[in-house]
């Protein structure tokens, strides 16, 4: 780790080395850009004022707030089960995956447990968040490097996991299906060979991303050796996910932590890469798509038969004290620091998104880039609006 | 880190070696800094420390090699005084408890600052909390507490998003400007004595249209799963 710690007080150094070295030689004057809030780059309503010294960017500040809901606010006049409405809207591409460690964290501090095929099926509808929520990623990054294509067969096959997170659930983008003690529904009739398909069309669709965009000339280009984030940093910055990970720090909740769901009874390789540029995080993230698919083949083929609800009273009150459960979301580590105080609802939640560290590393990766490279390196820490705003 | 009960490979869950020995360590670090600990085996830790070493915890925590920066923020343990917000606007209000009941590892202030941090290492988290002074700086009217920008990086944004919600200032934070609210915007939303206005002018539709609740016996009685909200 002092290695690290090194490496980042000399990037910092470097960075200063640079702002100084413009300051002498060009002598130009700044210039202050202002990004946003309405930017297709900024995925909803982020404000990012930089200054620029020539092309080369001085210093960033990202403006949050303009999508503010206050759920932490909104949860503590609402009961358990109701809180559920509000969160699936927090990250809105992966929604299904916000209600989990909600439930988790309500769950832990009842001290029961959901049957084993709620579980399960939590988990399926977990990845299927996952892959809905990347895929349209993958789609979204040609379309801010200039490759219009990705997105119409990201926005095609998107569809296919639409459908079956529809067919299970009743919604397409905001499920609600999650219930303290397990689900409110079983699965549909022949969910699980449609999503057999679905998995075969969602990998296809990987392999095309790849052969079409990663290995462009183009896109290499831009994203290689682009918003470098050393590991020790992006672990200050609180930074999760596929960001993390892209640093080359190996770590993965659902394969680090023990937690009520079935990601013990799958085999899955948590992919890492060592550059930690925009070219890592994306490809990161691609590969991820492709082993999400794999966890929800494997899910399919061993899931328990048996009830998908515990027995849980009627009016649901949660015992007196506090947990915190994490996930590995979408974006990201997100969990809830659930209080109750023994009542119908809790007394606080407070709600740890995954955008809003990674976002907050924005003025320290900026530093010192290329106007063009502000769009790639945004696109590529990949952040959803009410992720960040809550 | 949800226990699972029926897990094979679940550790004994009487002792916790592992949160035992960083209890230990952090104590020799901080000495009678710490105010109260919570060990739930196999779950998590909560640490309580006193307010002038909540720096210093932050410290001795990274450098015991909690390098992952989670999450910054605070409580308000006043009981609201507007309830859950379902009152008739047209009845006089009801009486409600206003004693501080605090959580875990306690507390003596009505605000108190927690952060959670993580071991990758070792695989354990660990939740550390420190009162907030209830003497109020005159300038500003904030309540006062030690930034951690020094310790991490990321909480920054962190210490910002508490500063406003919850009139919470950190002495040595480099920029305390607005995050989400207005530069001019009064008040601080998630103290428990803001109004949320919504409820105010509008009461919650949910009270029309619930069922009277049961009572407790037959809360216990039914049973039957599916809860049909």
């Amino acid at each position: 780790m002092t290695d690290l710690v090194d490496r980042q007080k000399l990037s910092y150094i470097a960075a200063q080395a640079a702002d100084a070295r413009l300051n002498v030689e060009l002598e130009t004057e700044g210039m202050t850009l202002n990004i946003g809030p309405q930017h297709p780059a900024t995925h909803g309503t982020l404000r990012i004022i930089v200054r620029l010294d020539g092309e080369q960017v001085v210093w960033a500040d990202p403006g949050a707030g303009y999508m503010h809901r206050g759920y932490e606010k909104l949860t503590e006049v609402r009961t358990f089960p109701q809180v559920t409405t509000l969160i699936n809207r927090i990250d809105w591409l992966g929604s299904f995956a916000n209600e989990v460690p909600f439930i988790l964290a309500a769950e832990q501090l009842m001290d029961i447990e959901a049957p084993p095929r709620a579980q399960w099926i939590r988990t399926i509808l977990f990845e299927l968040s996952r892959i809905a929520n990347v895929s349209l990623f993958l789609g979204d990054l040609g379309v801010q490097l200039g490759a219009i294509t990705p997105v119409f067969m990201a926005f095609r096959d998107r569809e296919y996991v639409l459908n079956l997170i529809e067919g299970a659930t009743g919604g397409r983008f905001h499920p609600n299906f999650d219930r303290i003690g397990g689900l409110k529904d079983d699965l549909p009739k022949g969910w699980i060979d449609e999503t057999r398909q679905v998995m075969k069309k969602l990998r296809n669709f990987c392999d095309e991303i790849e052969n079409l965009l990663f290995g462009n000339k183009i896109f290499q280009d831009r994203t290689r050796g682009i918003g470098v984030i050393p590991p020790a940093v992006a672990l200050q910055y609180g930074m999760s996910g596929a960001n993390l990970r892209a640093s080359g720090i190996d770590w993965d909740l659902r394969r680090d932590q023990r937690i009520a769901l079935a990601y013990d009874k799958v085999d899955f390789k948590v992919w890492t890469h060592p550059d930690g540029d925009s070219f890592a995080r994306c490809w990161i993230r691609l590969q991820e798509t492709r082993e999400a698919t794999k966890i929800v083949d494997q899910l399919l083929d061993g899931i328990p038969s048996g009830p998908v609800m515990a027995k849980v009273p009627r009016i649901i009150k949660v015992p007196a004290g506090e947990a915190w459960v994490s996930t590995e979301n979408p974006l990201g580590e997100m969990g809830y620091y659930v209080v109750s105080q023994g009542e119908l609802g809790p007394f606080r939640v407070k709600i740890r998104t995954a955008s809003f560290n990674n976002i907050s590393i924005v003025p320290w990766v900026l530093r010192g880039v290329y106007v063009p490279d502000i769009i790639t390196i945004l696109a590529s820490l990949y952040f959803i609006l009410g992720d960040i705003d809550k | 880190m949800a226990p699972l009960s029926d897990a094979p490979d679940a550790p004994a869950l009487a002792s916790d070696t592992l949160r035992e020995s960083i209890v230990d360590t952090l104590r020799s670090r901080l000495g009678d800094a710490i105010v109260d600990v919570k060990l739930v085996p196999g779950v998590d830790l909560w640490v309580r420390v006193r307010t002038d070493a909540w720096r210093d915890a932050g410290l001795a925590l990274r450098d015991m090699g909690f390098h992952y920066f989670c999450f910054l923020s605070a409580i308000d343990w006043m009981p609201s005084p507007y309830g859950r917000g379902e009152d008739d606007p047209t009845a006089p209000p009801p009486e409600r408890k206003t004693e501080i009941v605090q959580g875990y590892t306690g507390g003596e202030t009505r605000f108190q600052v927690f952060a959670r941090l993580t071991d990758l290492e070792r695989h354990v988290g660990i939740t550390i909390k420190a009162d907030v002074a209830d003497v109020v700086d005159a300038a500003d009217g904030d309540h006062v507490i030690d930034s951690w920008v020094t310790n991490y990086a990321g909480a920054n944004w962190h210490e910002r998003e508490c500063h406003e919600m919850f009139g919470i200032r950190f002495a040595g934070h480099p920029d305390l400007r607005n995050m989400y609210l207005p530069t001019d915007f009064e008040g601080h939303p998630l103290r428990k004595d803001f109004p949320l206005l919504a409820r105010h002018v509008k009461p919650w539709p949910g009270i029309v249209d619930v069922e009277p609740l049961p009572d407790e016996g037959d809360d216990a009685a039914a049973g039957e799963g599916a809860s049909d909200d």
